[in-house]
């Protein structure tokens, strides 16, 4: 055992190095959850190539009893689990760390590393003189190393059992053979190495009320609670798993059990065009609908997204954003589609975007996207990353308020007609920019005429330029209305005085949080304002205003936030500076502390 | 499509339909198409198949792309719900209006250009999920709105007005709605209202995707010497390979036919439709060799017109999909919402 090792409880980064298609995931989700159900605040982030098996992935778990969740960007625990990036992994890990290896091969003299541990441990041997069946010794690997990492971090065996128990609950016959798996790796853990290692894990009580779940499944189920019956989509990573989730419950829910008739309709389109087309026919016919997209589907959709603008259609659209343009790098995160989503479409257009910065906001942002786009009657647009949806983040559990009813807008229904003399579609009766709508075949008074050609207040087809810009006009005092009941900023305070602040959006939330409590212990005192929604309520210039500088920090090169903000308020530019991280892996800490306080972030780093 | 008011002009002789009204309550405003446009047409039986079905108007949606026949939907069924959308992509939002609420009526109104070039491949996934809808296209194998440009359906050798000459194979609507599945294939021509009307009637009640292709020669572009989608053309080339008759539910097949000559197929709803085989050798409910006559007559120059598949058997998206019978849209929120106490439950794998 190295001297060198540092002694750290609850505070470190374990990272597994696997072979994408070799069954790690689970294994992985087993050693996190174990940290969890310990009480230990835990995160875990997926690095994964584009590609179904034999490249290389990576799993990087942080341990912060302290509840830091964001990526901490460094590697106290690998596990080096593939041979093909071993020399790479042996580089990642923070002096005074811990290497473990499969030491069923010897290894090359010169892979080696004086300022860190190196753990050998024979898994392909145990497993293989173990284990008959072929693909059992390849799994079963990895629950082995779960079982050494066990008994070197000092994880409860009896929380890894019934995590397994749990796992297996329809397949039974498995947990022998799992169970084995992981006592094969903890008793040569045990038998060769001083167990615990000063890094391990003591139980605490933080993670009450707590669940992990990713972002997607959240908005998933956001849309189910949402009464959303129709869901269009086309494949595409990272946006996948919101349908998978709203297909696994309304397959829960809203199937009868008698007759096996559905309560919902899951259409998957021919590509995004269409998924949009459908999310449009389905609201304007009176259905919450909505579809999952990532950046390359907005681009495809914007023709759309400016139609439901102009001819005011309520839709609902998640984009979970990857590294683009183009293809990009679709198994990695960004925030690099704000402007693409705040002005989608040709001719002048303003859409509501929402923020949610972890999936419990993921699920209440859902549900309040669906009465934004009802309210507004127009495109909402929920910007997820891949980060928060894909990744399985610690959050408060997910709570429902049984008084909650769907707020449909302004629409009148059959009685409200049968009253009218006359029902014009566009026109402003209430001041506030939202005319009225109906749904079709509900009642013959209620019948109009869509268009994305012009048409005037009465919903008339118009070439006159006075009709034309009656109504552009009202649907720019609409957005203004928009502000006013998109969600408010999170404002968070030092306590300090201080003219400086980070303004923000997203999954930068965790590092922020971690960076200003850095900075304020070194002195350094901001606030901090969160944004939750574009357009930007009034809240947001105010705060602005209180600051003579403000740091923007965002995922994507072009400053694409500070823009907006540069856009739509009139703070000045000047006084604002980015922070800007777009290597296409969650943001950390360190990113921040460099533009703000180079020297801080060097003695972080150390 | 600039809107024209058209007076509505109600005398007492017009005859009423089983609602009540008159074939003025299923007009539209003025058409503002060329004069002796095929469109206007079709426009025209279009009105009369929906008064003559008694439909009430608010329970139809007029679903458009864009085009010159996509402008059409002003021009009839005012008091009916339309939506134009976007080029090319009315079957999309068509889908979309199909899955919230199954009992409203959806007719689109398509072109060849916008059907069969920017929408080829929404028109060809709404024929392969059996969307439920009456599909019209009406074709005259020209862009009309920008002045004459080949349409995706321009045969081969056909003459632009500009002298230009078409090289490009064709793609036949019909031909492709067969291969892809689709389960009610029709083509007529805007001047032929005697069959185009029953048949809109037939396409309106099968329950599935039923595509009428119209020939519908555009006058100002495409209607001179040379052009295959000329009036004078088409009617010279047209063969009516199957005779359709449409009967109500209520009512009894009156007509006498002679055995083996006339085949009534039930609709979903009991309505029926009678079909009289003009041409001998010709099964409508024969896919394969539907498609062979077809292009057997396409060799010879001929266009061959009628319905020229049926089959009622297949089930429609919402058949497909096993849906709620009552509409999505009218389905009680407190149905849809798990509560919350489902959502403490389900958390449990999250712990």
């Amino acid at each position: 055992m190295s001297a060198r090792a540092k002694s750290r409880i609850n505070d470190f980064v374990i990272r597994l190095a696997n072979v994408n298609g070799t069954g790690s995931a689970s294994a992985n989700t087993l050693l996190m959850k174990s940290i969890f159900r310990m009480g230990v605040p835990v995160t875990g982030k997926n690095f994964f190539p584009s590609n179904i098996q034999g490249l290389p992935t990576w799993y990087e778990i942080r341990v912060s009893g302290d509840g830091y969740l964001a990526r901490s960007g460094d590697v106290d625990v690998m596990v080096a689990m593939n041979a093909q990036t071993y020399q790479k992994d042996l580089n990642r890990v923070t002096p005074g760390g811990v290497l473990i290896y499969d030491s069923t091969w010897p290894r090359d003299r010169q892979l080696a590393r004086s300022d860190i541990t190196i753990l050998g441990v024979p898994f392909a041997r145990m497993c293989n003189e173990h284990f008959s069946n072929a693909r059992a010794r390849i799994l079963m690997k990895n629950m082995c190393y779960v079982g050494a990492l066990a008994a070197l971090l000092d994880i409860d065996m009896d929380v890894v059992r019934s995590l397994v128990e749990e796992m297996f609950a329809s397949k039974t016959k498995l947990i022998p053979a799992n169970m084995e798996a992981i006592e094969l790796g903890a008793n040569y853990a045990k038998e060769h190495f001083d167990c615990p290692l000063p890094l391990r894990v003591a139980p605490l009580d933080k993670t009450a009320g707590h669940i992990m779940i990713d972002g997607n499944t959240a908005a998933g189920l956001g849309c189910v609670y949402a009464g959303a019956t129709v869901g269009a989509w086309y494949p595409i990573t990272p946006s996948t798993t919101i349908m998978d989730g709203f297909k696994t419950y309304c397959e829960r829910f809203r199937v009868d059990k008698d007759t096996g008739e559905r309560d919902f309709f899951i259409i998957q389109a021919e590509d995004e065009l269409a998924s949009i087309g459908i999310v449009l026919g389905a609201s304007w016919n009176g259905a919450r609908a909505f579809t999952p997209t990532s950046g390359p589907g907005i681009s495809l959709m914007s023709e759309f997204i400016g139609f439901g603008y102009f001819a005011e259609l309520p839709a609902v659209i998640f984009d979970v954003q990857r590294v683009g343009p183009s293809t990009g790098m679709p198994t990695r995160t960004q925030q690099a589609d704000m402007l693409a989503a705040a002005y989608a479409s040709h001719g002048d257009t303003r859409h509501v975007v929402l923020f949610p910065s972890e999936p419990q906001e993921c699920f209440e942002l859902s549900v309040r996207a669906f009465d934004l786009a009802d309210r507004l009657q127009t495109p909402v647009i929920v910007l997820l990353d891949l980060d928060i949806g894909m990744n399985d983040w610690m959050c408060p559990e997910l709570d429902w308020d049984e008084t909650y009813r769907p707020d449909r807008g302004k629409v009148l229904d059959a009685d409200a007609l049968e009253k009218t003399e006359n029902f014009y579609r566009y026109l402003d009766v209430d001041g506030d920019a939202i005319p009225y709508r109906t749904y079709p075949g509900v009642h013959p008074k209620g019948a109009y005429f869509v268009r994305g050609s012009g048409h005037d207040k009465y919903g008339k087809y118009t070439e006159e330029s006075k009709d034309y810009k009656e109504v552009v006009d009202r649907l720019n005092r609409k957005s203004q209305t928009a502000a006013t009941l998109v969600p408010k900023p999170v404002i968070e305070r030092s306590g300090q005085p201080t003219k400086t602040a980070i303004v923000s959006v997203g999954s930068c939330d965790y590092a922020i949080r971690e960076a200003i409590d850095i900075l304020a212990a070194k002195g350094i005192h901001m606030n901090y304002m969160r944004i939750k929604a574009f357009p930007f309520s009034p809240e947001v210039e105010a705060f602005l205003n209180e600051h003579e500088r403000i740091y923007v920090a965002e995922q994507n090169r072009d400053a694409q936030l500070k823009h907006l903000l540069t856009i739509e308020t009139d703070y000045p530019k000047e006084r604002m500076e980015s922070i800007l991280h777009y290597s296409g892996l969650p943001m950390h800490c360190r990113s921040v502390l460099e533009v703000i306080a180079p020297e801080v972030a060097k003695g972080e780093a150390a | 499509m600039t809107y024209i008011a058209k007076p509505k002009i109600v005398h007492g002789g017009l005859s009423r339909n089983g609602l009540g009204l008159t074939v003025r309550d299923y007009e539209g405003g003025m058409s503002t198409l060329c004069a002796g446009c095929g469109h206007d047409s079709v426009t025209a039986a279009i009105v009369q198949a929906f008064f003559e079905l008694d439909i009430p108007p608010h329970r139809v949606a007029k679903m458009s792309g864009i085009g010159c026949s996509s402008k059409t939907p002003a021009y009839f069924l005012s008091a009916s719900h339309g939506f134009n959308s976007v080029h090319g992509r009315m079957p999309s939002v068509a889908t979309g209006a199909a899955a919230a609420n199954r009992e409203l009526h959806l007719l689109g109104v398509s072109g060849d250009g916008d059907s069969l070039s920017i929408g080829l491949g929404q028109f060809c996934h709404a024929v392969r999920r059996n969307l439920d809808m009456c599909y019209i296209i009406e074709n005259n194998g020209v862009y009309g709105l920008t002045k004459g440009q080949f349409s995706a359906s321009a045969d081969v050798g056909s003459k632009a007005k500009k002298g230009e000459i078409n090289q490009q194979p064709p793609i036949d609507a019909v031909q492709l709605a067969m291969a892809l599945g689709g389960t009610f294939v029709a083509r007529s021509f805007s001047g032929d209202k005697a069959q185009l009307i029953p048949l809109i009637k037939a396409a309106i009640k099968h329950e599935g995707f039923a595509l009428v292709d119209v020939l519908s020669p555009c006058v100002t572009f495409n209607d001179h010497e040379d052009s295959t989608k000329s009036y004078a053309y088409t009617r010279q080339f047209f063969h009516r390979a199957v005779h359709l008759d449409y009967v109500p539910p209520a009512d009894e097949i009156k007509a006498a036919y002679d055995e083996g000559e006339a085949m009534p197929i039930q609709l979903h709803d009991g309505s029926r439709i009678v079909l009289r085989k003009v041409s001998e050798d010709y099964n409508v409910q024969n896919r394969g060799a539907a498609i062979d006559y077809i292009r057997a007559h396409q060799r010879k120059g001929e266009i061959v017109t009628g319905l020229l598949y049926i089959d009622e058997g297949e089930p429609d998206m919402h058949g497909l999909n096993r849906t709620n019978s009552t509409p999505l849209t009218e389905l009680p929120y407190e149905r849809l919402c798990p509560g919350a106490d489902a959502l403490t439950a389900l958390q449990q794998r999250f712990r």
